[in-house]
This record gives structure tokens, C-alpha cells and sequence, in this order.
């Protein structure tokens, strides 16, 4: 660390953002004041829509269409002792451009589309070097190597000249950094940076964000709705709801002697998921409703265009799990870790090239999910309905609710008009909206609305067995937890099983029996939530165990 | 990429191979063979036709073999750049194709490069400025000019011309200069024409470009990689140019592969009002008159236009953009 951590970098003081519209402003933040001080990482939290991330495109004046109203943003060289206002100057004037990415960088949620994809990793970073620093391309290159060594990114040479969508998820992210910390910034803007990343990369993005901090002493605005990461983090926390700064604090205050009621309820609905939810467990029992043994599919890899094709990829690998009538079984790993193909196989998307997966249907027959003639009837769909991670791409637009929840129930001619009309309504009030949001379309509903129709229509059909993929993954934390309660309260209801499928293991505890640890395609263990959470076996499980952040900054165990 | 090129130009071959047993097979349907044509051609205009023409006639074509060997006999004849003859037009249709193809590219390429040259900055100006008062003039001129028919458009170009400035504008040459050999003074005088035509059937294309463009580059402007490119104090400028244009670009280039042949079927309105030696007007006649191997010679080529152009949009994709190049789909 520098001699100069703890002193302050940028002082916001009474920042209001506004969006201009027809019928007059819309407010995206007002009254927002907080420091940055070098060498320390200041968090914040909130859900979306809560103005954070507008807060810091404001510290970079990359607001449009929105303006900055009132307010100062001042920028501080602390060894020059010189201070820059930046919100009154003009947003694409030279002198806020010789600030962006010069002394203040930023980093994205999505790696991936936060990089051009037309160009390589290279052509990015060496573009930032040479925009600020007055280097031949040669001399560019090699600060651009050096920065991706400094992420720990493997062949430094040979990835410059690579693609952002030839790296994984958690390259693309480091080489985010690389191109942030690039011309050596004073401060570091990270928005979500790990939100879309699996739980082992988002510790290995934690520990490598905190060792570029020590060792460059930048101050780091960090923005995240997971009050885990911030209890890892974080020295000073910034709270934000609806626009407004609610607290602010040091990081061991806000959690332990928190002030606002926001604050408080945050902190529970991230507590509350290390517990068991209560009065579960009693409704499963030994009933047998979907049952795989050694079920093992080998994507062959795609023949690409003038290359040589490589070996495939063993999406499962002797895959055996079976869920119960009226159990909640988790199906947790990371990207790649087969789970989702494991619900395609069971929805007769793909057809294993060994094993077998049966369902055992309502009447007591059992049928064989390999063989694709079994769909035809629809008695397995009507049966067994999914739920989709993405409460945005899994509603069409076009349709409005009443459609959308009542196309199962039309297609499979169960019911039509007026009776129609009062099933969706019914089924709308069970999943806890109105049944008058009928008549509206999906774009009118926030995520956790949106995943509540998605919801609904799973019901629909009265089935047996509900797939959520990633059903959650997509929500902010109060919000994840009103959904999980949600399936909670309609599997009792209803007489479902739920099949979970999760990168999250953070939410394991709270809402699954039994959970199945995949890696690699192989189901590396099994057991009780609460033996796979306290008592892990498995060496993956253990360390995917480990690398969920604890929200108590009393108990870092990431960074540290 | 030598072995991908390879293996496109034998598909294209083959391609090209399929197209002509359809265009055979055109040739064919009309009642009779192409002798009782041209004979009954000859004769409504007075004529008449020695047996011994009519011998050496049916002979040269194989009429009297089977349809495969006067298919091989049609075929080997186009390989060797012997189409046929027209009757309609009473000489071989090669003939007629080497005195306009030049000028018909010549017209019909400039038109095509001219649409992109306008379209792609003001595509990009108006998305760039969304709303504004520029955006909003080339929204107008782009729906006028999509909704105005060409031919109509035509015509108003020559009333104006002929009437306000005294010029003619129809014909690519004036009378003096056409059937002279190339020289500057025939050139100036064909780019005194030239440029009614092209202008006529570039403004349609390009209103549709502009739109296509304004629309995909919205698109790509709120991507978080612009966001990303600001972040770094890039100026607008370079930007823009640099990473969400670039994007955008892809749907239309490839475009490219069937621009050509739409154009020259399409400006055959165009032609036929402003009197073009192109061979658009040549290809409605063909068709009317039932001159069958003309009009399949210009099937053909209109084919073997769409086999290049689609061939140069895949070489220019893949060099615009890596994730094509490497083969891999559906990434963004």
C-alpha cells in the first residue's frame, strides 16, 4: 500500500441525475453524496433501479439521455494537491475524456458484451493505453501483456491476440480489468462485476480485484445487490434505495448496527438464506417420480470453419439422480457442469447415448424420457412444466398475460373462454398479483413479477413436477426470496416436486431437501442440503462450499 | 482459407450445373422445338426457309435426339460461349450479350456502389441522432424515396429536365456518339446520361439501406461495449466509427450476394422508360416473346451473379468479423 491510502480521491456532494421525458423529469438520483478514498473499496447496495449504477456512470459523466442536474463531482490529485469539478463539463468535451479510463476506469456486469466482440483483447487494451499515454504501439503491446499477466490470465503473448469470445466467463472479466487498470486509474468503477459469474470465479475475481487494490492503492466504488460480497469487501458501505442514499458507514457498522429499515431488511433476506426455511422436509416421501441411471451425452464438437475439430464434450457422464414426490432436489454447479443439459434430457430435448431416465406419470406408468415418441402425447409435458432463468426472454412480448399463462391450458384444449379467463385469474392471485394484470403485457411488470407469470404458467396444467432452471439466478436478493417462499408455499399447495437447478449454492440451504453436486458433468455428490452445506465430502464440493461469501465482515474468509 | 475457397467454388459449380437443367428445362416448355419457332418466326414475316437450313438447323441443335443429348449438345455450346440464337432478335444471343453487358454493369454497379456510398453515412448520422431534425428529414426522403415507383420517378426526371433545362435524358448516349468508339469525348457524353438512370435506381436501394442501417445501429448503440469504449475516453467520433458501425455493417454486407441481380431484374421499369441499352428491358422481351434461349441465357448469369455476389458477402464477413471467420455462430 501507498503512503497516500485513506486519503480522498472524489468527493460527490448533492448529486441529482433527472430523465428528460414528455411529461416532465424523471429522477434517477437525488441528493447522493459520498467520498472515495484511495486504497479503500467503497460498496454499494441496493436492488435494481435503485440508482447505483446511474451514480457511477454520473462520476464519469456518461449519463445520456439522462443530464446531471445539481451537484459536484470533484476529482482530487492528491499529490498535486489540484482538484477537477467533472459534472459541469461537457460530456464529450477533452478534458472529462482525458479523465475516463485515465484516472477513472470502469468495469462491468457482463464481461461479455462489455467487450467488443469484432475486435481482439489486444486491439481493446492497447487502444485505452494509447489514448492516454503518449507510447509507440510496440511499447503499448508490452504494458498490454503486462496488465494481462497482472490478472493472472495464462499466456499472456498468446491470449492478447485472442477474441472475448474464445475466453471463458471468468477470463473475459479479468481481462475487463486488465483494460481498466491499463493507464493505472486513481479509481476503479466496478458495477456487478461478479453478479454473472459462478461462485469459485467470483472469488478468484474478489481476490484478484483486492490484490490489484493493495498493490495499486486505487480507491474502488464497488456496486453489487449481494450483501455477501460487500461483507468481504468492502471498508465503507453506501446504501441505496429509490434513488436517495439511505446510509452510509463503515462496513463493520452497517452490518452489525445497522440504522435504516432498508438496511435491516437487506440484511435479513441475506441472513435468512443460511437458514432452512421452516416446516419443511415432512411432505416427501419414497414415491419415485423421475429416475436416471448412468445417463452419459457427448456433444461432438461443432466442425469449425478452416480448424481441425477437437474432441467433444461429455455434457453428462454417467448421470444417476431420482427425485421424490414432494421433495425439492438441487441440482447445483457451475457453467458448463452439465445441469442444464440434464433438464433438456428429461424434456426430451436431447437423447442420452447411454443410461436411461424414466418418469413415472400420474396413473403409474412409467415412462421412458429417451425416446422421443413418449412427448408425443403431451401427457409428460402437461406433467412436468419448466420455469426459465430469464424472467425478460421467456414471456413474449407480444402476448399479454392472460395469454401467456392461458396458452398450456388452450393448446391442450382443457379449457377456452370465459372459464378460461377465470382460471388465469385464479392462478394470477395464487402466484400473488392481481388477477386484472390479465390484460397487460409482460413489459409492464418488474423481474420478480415477470418470474411470478412465468410461475403461473408452470401451474397451469396442474402438473406434478415443475423444472426450474436457474429460476432465481436473475433476481436481487429480497426479491429471490419472496420467489423461493413463492414455490415453497405452492409445492405444499400443490402436491409439487421441484427440480432446482442452480449455480447459487447460497440458496441451496434455504429452499432444497436434497441437492446434486455436479461437475463436469458428473454428479460428484449427493445428500441431504444441510449435510452438503455443513459436511461437504467431496473436495469440489467443498471448495464450491467455501467460496460462497458470508455476509458478516466479521467472518471474511475470501479476500483475507 | 485456400481449402475453404476450393470447396466453395465446387459447390458453386455445382450450383450453377443445377441451375441450368432448370433453365434447360425452361427452354423447353414452350410448345414445338426451336426450329418450328424460328421457321414459323421466318414465315410471319413473309419468308420462307429451304429444307436444307431446316436439315442443318435440327442437326446443329440435335432436335431429332434424345432431350439428355441435346441437353449435353446445349451445355458443351455454352461452355464453348455459344448461347443460342434469338430469333426474336435474329442473332446469336452472345452477340447481343458482349454489346451490353459492359454498359449494363457499368450502370448497374455504379448504381449499387452510389446507394451505399449515400446510405451508410446518413444511416449512421440518423441514428446517431435519433429525433432530430436531420434524422427526421432523412426519414422523410428515405419513405419518398422508398414509395415512390421508380418509373414514375423516371419520368418526372425527364419532364424536368427536358422542359426546365432543355436536355434529353433518355439513352445513355447522344446520337452522334452511339455507335463511335470509346473515347473521352464519348465518355463525357455518357456521364451526361448516365446519371438520370443511376440516380433513379439508386435512390430506392439506398432509402432501404439507410433504414436497414438507422435500425441495426440503434441497436448496437446501446450495447454495454459503447459504454465500455466511452469509459475508456474514446471521442464520439472514432467510437462510433470503430465498434458499433463495424457491428451493424454485417447485415448488410450480406446483402451484397443478391444486390446485383436484384437491381438488374428490378431497374428493368426504370430502363424501359429512360430507353437504357442494359440488358434488363432485353430480358422482359425474351420472356414475352418466348425467346427461350435468350431468356435462359440471362437466367444463367443472373444466377452466376448471385453465386459471386454471395460468395464475396461470406468472404467479406468473415474478414469484418472474427466470430464468422472462426466459425462460430450466434455469439453477440
Amino acid at each position: 500500500m501507498t503512503a497516500q491510502t485513506g486519503k480522498t480521491v472524489l468527493e460527490v456532494r448533492g448529486l441529482s441525475v433527472a430523465f428528460p421525458g414528455r411529461k416532465g423529469e424523471t429522477t434517477a438520483i437525488s441528493n447522493v453524496s459520498f467520498d472515495l478514498n484511495l486504497g479503500q473499496t467503497t460498496c454499494f447496495v441496493g436492488e435494481s433501479g435503485s440508482g447505483k449504477s446511474v451514480t457511477a456512470r454520473a462520476v464519469l459523466n456518461i449519463v445520456e439521455p439522462a443530464v446531471i442536474k445539481a451537484g459536484a463531482i470533484n476529482l482530487v490529485d492528491v499529490e498535486a494537491g489540484q482538484r477537477i469539478e467533472l459534472s459541469g463539463l461537457n460530456p464529450d468535451g477533452a478534458e472529462i475524456r482525458a479523465v475516463r479510463g485515465a484516472r477513472i476506469a470502469m468495469i462491468f456486469q457482463e464481461p461479455m458484451s462489455s467487450l467488443s466482440p469484432v475486435h481482439t483483447i489486444g486491439e481493446q487494451i492497447i487502444e485505452g493505453i494509447m489514448l492516454h499515454q503518449d507510447v509507440d504501439t510496440a511499447t503499448a503491446r508490452d504494458r498490454a501483456i503486462k496488465a494481462l499477466r497482472a490478472v493472472q490470465i495464462k499466456n499472456p503473448e498468446d491470449a492478447i491476440d485472442r477474441y472475448p469470445f474464445e475466453y471463458s466467463g471468468g477470463m473475459r472479466q479479468r481481462a475487463m480489468i486488465a483494460m481498466a487498470l491499463g493507464c493505472e486509474p486513481d479509481i476503479l468503477i466496478a458495477d456487478e462485476p461478479t453478479t454473472a459469474l459462478d461462485v469459485t470465479t467470483q472469488a478468484e475475481i474478489l481476490k484478484l480485484l483486492k490484490g490489484l487494490q493493495e498493490s495499486h492503492g486505487m480507491a474502488v466504488m464497488f456496486i453489487t445487490h449481494d450483501m455477501g460480497v460487500v461483507a468481504e469487501i468492502a471498508d465503507q458501505v453506501v446504501v441505496m434505495l429509490h434513488g436517495s442514499v439511505v446510509e452510509t458507514g463503515a462496513v463493520d457498522q452497517v452490518f452489525h448496527a445497522p440504522v435504516h429499515a432498508y438496511t435491516k431488511k437487506l440484511l435479513k433476506a441475506s441472513m435468512g438464506l443460511d437458514e432452512a426455511a421452516h416446516g419443511r422436509g415432512a411432505a416427501s416421501s419414497d414415491e419415485i417420480l423421475i429416475e436416471t441411471h448412468n445417463l452419459s451425452l457427448a456433444f461432438p464438437s461443432k466442425k469449425k470453419l478452416l480448424r481441425k475439430p477437437g474432441s467433444g464434450v461429455q455434457a453428462l457422464d454417467e448421470v444417476s439422480v431420482e427425485l421424490r414426490r414432494g421433495e425439492i432436489l438441487g441440482i447445483v454447479g457451475e457453467s458448463g457442469s452439465g445441469k442444464t443439459t440434464l433438464a433438456r434430457v428429461l424434456m426430451g430435448r436431447f437423447q442420452p447415448q447411454f443410461g436411461e431416465a424414466i418418469y413415472h406419470t400420474r396413473d403409474g406408468v412409467a415412462k421412458d424420457l429417451n425416446d422421443p415418441a413418449t412427448f408425443r402425447d403431451g401427457q409428460v409435458y402437461r406433467e412436468m412444466r419448466m420455469i426459465f432463468q430469464d424472467p425478460y426472454g421467456s414471456l413474449n412480448p407480444r402476448m399479454t398475460v392472460q395469454q401467456i399463462i392461458g396458452e398450456p391450458l388452450l393448446v391442450n384444449g382443457l379449457l377456452k373462454g370465459a372459464a378460461l379467463r377465470d382460471r388465469v385469474g385464479e392462478l394470477l392471485e395464487r402466484v400473488g398479483l392481481p388477477a386484472s394484470a390479465m390484460e397487460r403485457y409482460p413489459h409492464a411488470f418488474s423481474g420478480g413479477q415477470r418470474q411470478r407469470i412465468g410461475i403461473a404458467r408452470a401451474i397451469a396444467l396442474d402438473p406434478r413436477v415443475i423444472i426450474a432452471d436457474e429460476a432465481t439466478s436473475a433476481l436481487d436478493g429480497s426479491i429471490r426470496a419472496q420467489i423461493l417462499d413463492l414455490l415453497l408455499d405452492l409445492r405444499s399447495e400443490l402436491d409439487l416436486s421441484i427440480l432446482f437447478i442452480a449455480h447459487d449454492i447460497g440458496v441451496v440451504r434455504y429452499f432444497c431437501d436434497r441437492v446434486a453436486v455436479m461437475h463436469k458433468g458428473r454428479v460428484v455428490e449427493t445428500g441431504t442440503a444441510v449435510q452438503i452445506c455443513d459436511a461437504p465430502q467431496d473436495p469440489y464440493t467443498q471448495r464450491l462450499i467455501s467460496a460462497v461469501p458470508i455476509p458478516d465482515p466479521r467472518k471474511r474468509h475470501l479476500v483475507a | 482459407m485456400l481449402n475453404y475457397l476450393a470447396r466453395r467454388l465446387v459447390t458453386m459449380i455445382l450450383t450453377l450445373l443445377a441451375l441450368s437443367v432448370v433453365v434447360f428445362v425452361v427452354i423447353q416448355l414452350p410448345p414445338g422445338d426451336f426450329v418450328t419457332s424460328y421457321i414459323a418466326s421466318l414465315s410471319a414475316a413473309g419468308e420462307s426457309v429451304d429444307q436444307e437450313t431446316i436439315i442443318a438447323l435440327r442437326d446443329r441443335y440435335k432436335l431429332d435426339s434424345p432431350v439428355l443429348v441435346q441437353y449435353a449438345a446445349w451445355l458443351s455450346d455454352i461452355l464453348r460461349g455459344d448461347f443460342g440464337y434469338s430469333f426474336e432478335m435474329q442473332r446469336p444471343v452472345s452477340e447481343i450479350f458482349s454489346q451490353r453487358i459492359g454498359i449494363s454493369l457499368a450502370v448497374e454497379l455504379t448504381a449499387v456502389i452510389v446507394m451505399w456510398a449515400v446510405s451508410i453515412p446518413i444511416g449512421i448520422y440518423s441514428a446517431v441522432n435519433q429525433y432530430s431534425v436531420g434524422d427526421y428529414i432523412a426519414t422523410i426522403l428515405g419513405f419518398l424515396g422508398l414509395a415512390i415507383p421508380n418509373f414514375l420517378f423516371a419520368l418526372v426526371l425527364m419532364y424536368v429536365c427536358y422542359n426546365w433545362f432543355g436536355v434529353t435524358i433518355t439513352g445513355l448516349f447522344s446520337a452522334e456518339y452511339m455507335n463511335a468508339r470509346w473515347s473521352v469525348d464519348r465518355f463525357l457524353d455518357f456521364a451526361s446520361h448516365v446519371w438520370a438512370p443511376i440516380l433513379v435506381i439508386s435512390t430506392a436501394g439506398a432509402a432501404q439501406l439507410v433504414r436497414v442501417l438507422r435500425a441495426n445501429l440503434l441497436d448496437e448503440l446501446n450495447k454495454p461495449y459503447v459504454l465500455t469504449a466511452r469509459a475508456k475516453g474514446l471521442t464520439k467520433r472514432r467510437l462510433i466509427w470503430r465498434y458499433p458501425v463495424r457491428v451493424a455493417m454485417n447485415p448488410l454486407v450480406s446483402t451484397i450476394g443478391w444486390v446485383l441481380p436484384t437491381v438488374i431484374s428490378s431497374s428493368f421499369v426504370t430502363a424501359i422508360v429512360l430507353n437504357l441499352p442494359t440488358l434488363s428491358p432485353i430480358l422482359l422481351r425474351a420472356l414475352l416473346s418466348q425467346d427461350m434461349y435468350l431468356a435462359g441465357a440471362l437466367i444463367m448469369f443472373m444466377g452466376l451473379l448471385t453465386l459471386v455476389g454471395t460468395l464475396i458477402s461470406d468472404l467479406l464477413l468473415a474478414w469484418i468479423d472474427p466470430r464468422i471467420r472462426l466459425g462460430m455462430v450466434g455469439a453477440t
